[in-house]
């Protein structure tokens, strides 16, 4: 081990400031990413989900309606805009 | 071969052969990131002229391998989906740009931290910090290139021409501190050669490279089965596995 004591480690030998700002910009932009590919995957299934749903009722209400064939918009080109 | 790229063609496939892959990277990327943070930060020695400012080689160096090597992954992709009309190929090149930016921010950000206790600056128009500084400028090029049209199609052709011709810029990088040595060393790391650095500092360089490593190829999997999802929300496989899930 490189150090004596925890404070001897917070302080890296004077070099605190330099050291725990890369090692913590790095960390917390590594975590965010992450948090946010999480965040991604389930607004998109939701998303996916509740148009099944929204057009299962549809169908329902009218029987002899054509199945609902929705153009690819720009809204659904970045779905997560439309949650 | 043919076969092989033939199923390279299905999002399908790919989405259930990558939930496979996944998981592996994840706890290979998880396990060496915390050993290498540990032996990096706790027990690796002090330098003798840098004293502990020295520890943020540990992400720096992983970093900058990560912005160049993703930087190259993102024009093969480009150049696959140009040539073979490969959709898995242009998904992943569009999730790989936002992280390739993010670790190119990183290297320039822990390499400026690290300047101004040793070089006394944090900026110099140095050959290697400048040919970095051109390729986040790129990487934002290719996200904004692929935004800027109505159609798709059109995005991902340009996104990849701009991939595949910035390339260029990856070799400038790696030979810029020989060709210009002004401010940034030449590297210290090696995967063969160990000469300018001990094995105790070496060997948690090399676990954190390795995780940054994993740390890419899951994400990309995770992100490119997202991608998926957003651009085959219409196709019958994929509604019925939304509705699956809970």
């Amino acid at each position: 081990m490189a150090f004596s004591s925890l404070n001897e480690f917070f302080a890296m030998g004077g070099h605190a400031v330099y050291v725990w700002a890369a090692w913590g910009v790095t960390a917390l932009l590594m975590l965010v990413i992450v948090w946010h590919a999480r965040q991604e995957r389930r607004q998109l299934l939701h998303t996916v989900k509740r148009r099944v749903r929204r057009e299962h009722a549809q169908r329902q209400s009218s029987p002899h309606a054509q199945p609902l064939q929705e153009p690819v918009t720009s809204a659904q080109k970045d779905v997560h805009h439309d949650a | 071969m043919w076969a092989f790229i033939n199923k390279l063609r299905s999002p399908k496939w790919f989405y259930a052969i990558s939930a496979k892959l996944q998981p592996f990277f994840w706890v290979a990327a998880t396990l060496l990131l915390l050993v290498g943070t540990v032996w990096g930060l706790v027990f690796a020695p002090a330098d003798y002229q840098q004293g502990n400012s020295f520890r943020i080689i540990y992400v720096h160096v992983p970093a900058a391998f990560l912005a160049q090597s993703i930087f190259v992954s993102m024009a093969v992709s480009g150049l696959v989906f140009m040539v073979w009309k490969i959709k898995v190929a242009d998904m992943a090149a569009t999730v790989m740009a936002p992280l390739g930016a993010a670790m190119t921010f990183v290297a320039l950000f822990s390499g400026a931290v690290w300047g101004v206790p040793t070089w006394g600056t944090w900026w110099m128009w140095d050959a290697r910090l400048t040919s970095m500084l051109i390729l986040l400028f790129l990487y934002l090029g290719v996200i904004a290139l692929r935004g800027a049209f109505s159609s798709r199609d059109s995005g991902s052709r340009a996104a990849s021409v701009l991939a595949m011709v910035g390339v260029i810029n990856i070799p400038i990088i790696k030979y810029s501190v020989d060709w210009w040595y002004t401010l940034h060393q030449p590297a210290t790391f090696t995967i063969t050669g160990r000469a300018a650095m001990t094995m105790d500092m070496w060997a948690p360089l090399l676990i954190m490279v390795l995780g940054f490593y994993s740390f890419f190829i899951a994400l990309t999997l995770m992100r490119t089965r997202s991608e998926i999802l957003r651009r085959e929300a219409n196709k019958r496989w994929v509604r019925e596995l939304a509705e699956e899930t809970n």
